[in-house]
């Protein structure tokens, strides 16, 4: 051991001292210095999040069915909601799968920190891990109830195009969004408990902000391309279209929401990186 | 690049109090102020709403070197580890540290209790800064360590709290960063762990490691550090030896403060009071304070009385912190080496040769007598500190291990 010292390249060394201003989550090299922590914590996300529950990983999937029967009785058949011509349950399916997993990122992303504070004030780490963690777990989930939701679609009759191909940029989006949004609100939350309260709330709000149960066709132009700002307009349309095999490519409404996650995300990491450095005092 | 492992210059950081008096603090409670007055002045953060935990500390710490913080709860220990593992910012000055460091501020950090003990091992372990490879390397070693083989995979909320302190500690033991922060983290599991658990850590601050330890067992960071620091307040006031460190520490302990003996009206005080006990005191070696004694150490007791009286004789009973007797000694049953010292004036002294005691707070009754009469009796008339120390060459026990003395022994194991 003591030979692995010795032959070791001389160690760097790190002043800690305040800092004012951008730091250290925008520093790839922190990051990279602590990649095994970051892959074990995501592990440990995955792991937990459906142990000694009885139907495990179908939760992954239940959740956005469940959802869809209900919508597809109510704004389907009900209030007979126009769905582009599609069947209403794979029409609300196909924005309730990218929806699920960004509104399961904020909901459990924003707590990361607070609900990790014994990590937090005992250990160093960068803390973009614990949102992180959150988000990579999600994946796992969107990955399955993807896999549902062709298998559903192939059973319909339907056959998803090529256009499947933009699942992997659309998902994207939706993360970028989901780790903007939840990286600020979980900062946020180590000083002010209030997010506690607001989240939930606030995904309901933004749930009908956004076309799951009603096509964005509904709105009219500008309305329709202005509400793109909002990202998980342009990735629950897009999921429609990739996934569905109809329709045009809705380009316009993937570009905005793309520019706007990505503003989102940075703007997220900005705030996160500027008050990281107290989370351990207030936590 | 820098020759030391930690050099910290006026290192500062500032708490700010009343914060968990308001709460959490509201979004509406931080808007409010944020209108309401400007940022403080640079003067208002030496008022009483904030706490300097460290305050312009200058340490600088060798490679291989083994230091021990030491100092009252509150004075800046745990900060300056805290600060030095990244976990939180200085408020001041700045810290260099080379080399990569592990920290050891609470045993079973980051344990998942619905992991299992395997995944839990490389949680805990990369938490603590183990590469993936260097966890599976060690992992039989941690393993066994712990004693935990049969339970690998079963989750950790289904352990004994030993099992997982245990596991815990395990991990914590087998990490190998070049400085290692380690914050009172020994005095868990049962007798026999914590003597591995010492044993362990003597093994690796003797590999050449830095290592900065905080506990308030003197005894183990005597053991342990070449070197002492002691704090008080966020600064260093003392820095040496560790032996010199103690002393001085042992020395800066308050006295507590003790009524005049005379004005006590105990319901069970009794005797003829022609002369009265005024004062009792059980000194150390040197020049420490009043009533703190190291185990093994020799100790005297000096009782102050009213009057001078012919053919006084005394009784002495140490009391434990439980209310047992644990000896009494008694100057009627007489040697030949005690002596009636005519310019002691109105005082008795009882020399103690050595104090085998267990590290705990104990307590002294006195009965006077003179003329063949009780003249005073008084119970708790005088307490003192016994600090953990060396007796017949083994460290004490740690405190709240059953009973109350020491004894010379020798042990024969097995190799």
């Amino acid at each position: 051991m003591l030979r692995d010292l010795e032959s070791a390249p001389a160690p760097e060394t790190i002043r800690l001292e305040p800092t004012r201003g951008f730091s250290r989550v925008l520093a790839p090299k922190e990051l990279w210095r602590y990649r095994d922590l970051a892959g074990q914590i995501a592990l440990r996300d995955i792991t937990v999040r459906y142990r000694q529950t009885l139907l495990g990983g179908a939760w992954a999937v239940l959740q956005p069915i469940g959802f869809m029967v209900v919508f597809s009785l109510f704004f389907g058949n009900l209030a007979g909601v126009a769905s582009n011509g599609l069947p209403y349950p794979l029409f609300s399916l196909a924005a309730l799968v990218p929806w699920t997993f960004f509104a399961n990122a904020l909901l459990l992303g924003s707590d990361s920190l607070v609900s990790n504070s014994a990590l937090v004030s005992k250990i160093y780490f960068p803390r973009i891990f614990m949102p992180a963690g959150i988000l990579v777990a999600g994946c796992v989930d969107l990955a399955i109830s993807i896999v549902i939701l062709l298998a559903i679609v192939l059973i319909w009759g339907l056959t998803p195009s090529l256009a499947i191909l933009s699942l992997p940029l659309l998902i994207a989006i939706a993360a970028a969004a989901g780790l903007g949004t939840s990286t600020a609100l979980s900062a946020i939350n180590v000083r002010f408990r209030d997010v506690r309260y607001v989240i939930p709330f606030a995904i309901q709000l933004w749930l009908f902000a956004t076309p799951v149960v009603y096509p964005s066709s509904l709105l009219s132009e500008p309305w329709r391309t202005l509400s793109a700002i909002n990202p998980m307009v342009g990735v629950v349309e897009g999921f429609r279209w990739a996934t569905l095999g109809t329709g045009d490519a809705p380009w316009d409404l993937i570009g905005i929401s793309a520019i706007s996650a990505i503003v989102l995300f940075l703007a997220g990491l900005a705030y996160f990186d500027r008050v990281e450095r107290r989370f351990a005092d207030y936590v | 690049m820098a020759s030391t492992a930690i050099e910290t210059h006026e290192l500062g950081k500032r708490y700010r109090l009343g914060l968990y008096k308001r709460g959490y603090g509201t979004l509406r409670e931080a808007l409010t102020e944020k209108f309401r007055k400007q940022a403080p002045e640079e003067s208002d953060y030496d008022g009483p709403d904030f706490l300097w935990a460290l305050k312009d500390l200058s340490l600088s710490i060798q490679p291989g070197e083994v230091v021990g913080l030491i100092g009252h709860n509150g004075a800046g220990k745990s900060t300056l580890l805290k600060v030095l593992s990244r976990i939180t910012e200085p408020t001041s000055g700045y810290a260099d540290v080379t080399g990569r460091v592990g920290s050891l501020l609470e045993v079973g950090t980051g344990f998942h209790p619905e992991l299992t003990g395997r995944e839990n091992i490389f949680l805990n372990g990369s938490i603590l800064g183990m590469r993936r490879s260097e966890i599976r390397a060690r992992f039989d070693e941690i393993v066994e360590f712990a004693e935990i083989e049969r339970f690998l995979d079963t989750p950790v909320k289904r352990y004994s709290s030993g099992m997982s302190v245990r596991l815990a500690f395990a991990v914590a033991a087998h990490l190998e960063p070049e400085i290692l922060l380690v914050d009172e983290v020994l005095a868990v599991g049962d007798a026999s762990f914590q003597r591995k658990s010492l044993g362990k850590m003597t093994e690796v601050a003797s590999q050449g490691r830095t290592v900065v330890f905080v506990s308030h067992n003197l005894a183990i960071i005597q053991a342990l550090c070449e070197r002492g620091v002691l704090m008080e307040r966020g600064e260093a006031v003392a820095d040496g030896p560790v032996k010199a460190t103690i002393d001085q520490y042992l020395g800066s302990l308050e006295r507590a403060a003790s009524d005049d003996l005379l004005e006590r009206t105990d319901r069970d005080r009794r005797g003829y009071y022609d002369t009265r006990i005024r004062r009792v005191e059980l000194r150390g070696r040197g020049h420490g304070p009043p009533d703190v004694v190291v185990a093994g150490e020799e100790a005297t007791i000096g009782i102050e009385l009213t009057e001078q009286l012919p053919t006084m004789e005394c009784r002495i009973t140490i009391v434990d912190g439980l209310g047992q007797p644990v000896t009494t000694f008694d100057s009627e049953i007489s040697a030949s080496t005690d002596v009636r010292d005519p310019e002691l004036g109105a005082r008795i002294e009882c020399e103690v040769g050595s104090l085998p005691l267990l590290p705990g707070r104990y307590r002294l009754d006195v009965l006077l007598k003179a003329k063949r009469q009780i003249q005073d009796g008084l119970q708790a008339a005088g307490f003192f500190e016994v600090q953990p120390g060396v007796v017949h060459g083994r460290p004490t026990p740690a405190t709240g291990s059953d009973g109350d003395i020491v004894l010379p022994h020798v042990w024969r194991l097995p190799p």
